[in-house]
């Protein structure tokens, strides 16, 4: 894949960058030198490999639980003044017009 | 007083037994840097009022006689990717310049609890990038061992303060190898417990599924001791494990023989300098003399650990760092008209090259079109790298290796060549990813009397067996 001076400038404008053209002409270099290194991931076939996003994923969740069960560990007791228990999972769900145990069902909001 | 050989055994009963006083191990701690830090460069920020009252605290303890918590007194540098309420925090960079955290990082909250007195903020790589701290927006650390040298990154002003006794430890982070090859590279102990043992809120976040907290330290058993006072369960990181935490510390004197230690030829192929290779087979071979027994494993898709940790580092970085824009408490631009203008001027100006570098990687990588080819599949090569050391770890107890192919090259030798610089990550970067614990320890010295480090790794949680066999290691050198 070879990056473009337009690409450059595209990904800049998402990343709210404002590169100078000096700037703008290292990067194209280093990008291109980098991505070229990078595509040797393509030399794998990963066709039937789960990707991997967090590691404690590896251990913390348990994905056999449902619903508040198994967010259980990223809760926390509340901790300040005057604020009152999250509601549970299951009660929040209760009046979604699709849902699975756990989340919310919607059309795909990233496009790819 | 001698600097060099204080352990925090060493302070905490010189000042239990009344020998010293806390006040007075920090004056002496701040005489050394005066003296000596304006050729290093490894404090960015001096922190002497709460040193001084956190000393003053310490001191009235010890003559009210009351027993010592286990840190008591002594001397620390805090890596300034840590948060320290009141305390300047720059992330070694100019966007945070002013930036005066109004909470603090909980692995500090704790080290305070249990009595250190933090001197003041490390020096690093900018966000934590990079690899010789070079990138630092302020001005560049020097390896101790030799001024021409780089100390490692991006915790080398973390790691060069303990090699020039201006601290007994320091905290520091480690996303691609950031703790263990400036540890290497000095000629210290440098600690990375597994992803979840200790918990990252208040840390300035590089990437946020491969950032670790650890301790660099002059001994193996300094580093138990912090991570026993640092590591457990906090609410405030959900990804902080609820695993519970050993004594690190009881453990380390129990015996390695029978060990079964994993050497995995692809960290020992093409690319490792020869007096490198020596030294740590050298260092492996006494491990066998202690008992422990060699068996040869692979880890076959290492050659592909660089490009997934770039792909995934510098991914969840452009997302982390989108948030400095000039608004809450970043640099803002001057002169700006309209709210674009400001986020990106302010940017920008507040960004140094490799950040910027990096940010636009993980754009690109992320965005329409490429998401699947770049960021989703790097994904799927960190399972595979996973997969690897779960395969190797049902065979072996831990794994040796060199923390990093050379010893510490010359500053300004790698910092035009981005790929050099991120090559020199090749063996540390694969612990980040699969989230297992890591130790770098000194095991020699170059011809020209730099220093090398031996790396063990260890399945994750069991920072224990790899500190056991890192004192076993050191008791015996």
């Amino acid at each position: 894949m070879k990056v473009t001076e337009k690409d450059v400038e595209y990904v800049a404008d998402l990343a709210n960058l404002d590169l100078t053209p000096e700037e703008r002409a290292g990067m194209l270099r280093d990008l291109n030198s980098i991505l070229d290194y990078v595509d040797r991931l393509s030399e794998l076939d990963t066709s039937n490999v789960p990707p991997m996003a967090q590691v404690s994923d590896h251990y913390s969740v348990d994905q056999g639980k449902q619903g508040s069960e198994r967010f259980a560990y990223a809760s926390r007791e509340d901790i300040l003044e005057g604020l009152r228990k999250s509601l549970p999972h299951e009660e929040a769900l209760a009046n979604a017009p699709d849902a699975d145990d756990n989340f919310f069902r919607v059309p795909k909001v990233i496009e790819r | 007083m001698d600097l060099a050989a204080l352990t925090i055994d060493a302070a905490r009963s010189a000042i239990q037994e009344r020998k010293t006083t806390a006040a007075a191990l920090a004056e002496a701690h701040y005489v050394r840097i005066q003296k000596e830090d304006g050729q290093i460069g490894a404090f960015l920020t001096l922190s002497k009022e709460r040193a001084l009252e956190q000393a003053d605290r310490i001191d009235r303890m010890a003559a009210d006689g009351k027993p010592l918590p286990p840190l008591a007194g002594v001397p620390v540098g805090i890596k300034d990717v840590l948060s320290t309420r009141g305390v300047r925090t720059t992330a070694g960079s100019k966007i945070l310049d002013k930036y005066i955290p109004p909470y603090d990082s909980t692995a500090v909250a704790r080290m305070e609890a249990a009595g250190a007195v933090v001197l003041g903020k490390m020096n690093c790589d900018e966000f934590a990038m990079g690899s010789s701290n070079e990138n630092s927006a302020y001005h560049p650390v020097r390896n101790p061992r030799d001024l021409n040298r780089v100390p490692g990154g991006s915790s080398g002003g973390s790691a060069a303060a303990v090699a020039a006794d201006m601290a007994v430890v320091t905290l520091g982070s480690d996303t691609g190898g950031s703790i263990r090859q400036p540890a290497s590279f000095c000629g210290i102990v440098g600690l990375m417990p597994t992803y979840g043992r200790v918990s990252r809120y208040g840390l300035i976040a590089f990437a946020s599924s491969l950032d670790h907290i650890g301790p660099l330290a002059k001994t193996v058993k300094d580093a138990a001791i912090v991570l026993r006072t640092i590591a457990g369960r906090d609410p405030m990181d959900s990804t902080s494990a609820e695993v519970a935490v050993p004594d690190y510390v009881t453990e380390l004197d129990k015996p390695v023989r029978g060990l079964k230690l994993g050497m995995a030829k692809e960290y020992f192929g093409e690319g490792l300098g020869d007096e490198v290779r020596q030294a740590v087979e050298t260092a492996i071979d006494r491990l066998k003399q202690l008992g422990c027994e060699i068996i040869p494993v692979s880890l076959p898709h290492t050659p592909y650990a660089i490009p997934t940790y770039y792909l995934i580092a510098t991914a969840e970085a452009s997302s982390n760092l989108a948030r400095y824009d000039g608004v809450r408490y970043s640099h803002r631009a001057r002169g700006v008209k309209t709210l674009s203008e400001m986020y990106r001027r302010s940017r920008d100006e507040g960004f140094g090259a490799e950040v910027k570098r990096r940010i636009m990687l993980g754009t690109y990588a992320l965005s329409a079109g490429y998401y699947d080819a770049y960021y989703l599949k790097a994904q799927k090569v960190r399972t595979l790298l996973t997969r690897d050391f779960d395969e190797a770890f049902q065979k072996v107890d831990a794994i040796v290796t060199p923390t990093s192919p050379t010893a510490a090259f010359r500053l300004g030798e790698k910092s035009n060549d981005p790929l050099a610089m991120y090559l020199a990550d090749i063996y540390t970067v694969t612990a980040d990813l699969a989230g297992i614990p890591g130790i770098s320890i000194p095991c020699g010295q170059t011809s020209e009397k730099l220093p090398i480090g031996l790396q063990i790794l260890g399945k994750h949680f069991d920072e224990a067996t790899i500190l056991r066999i890192a004192h076993a290691y050191e008791q015996a050198a």
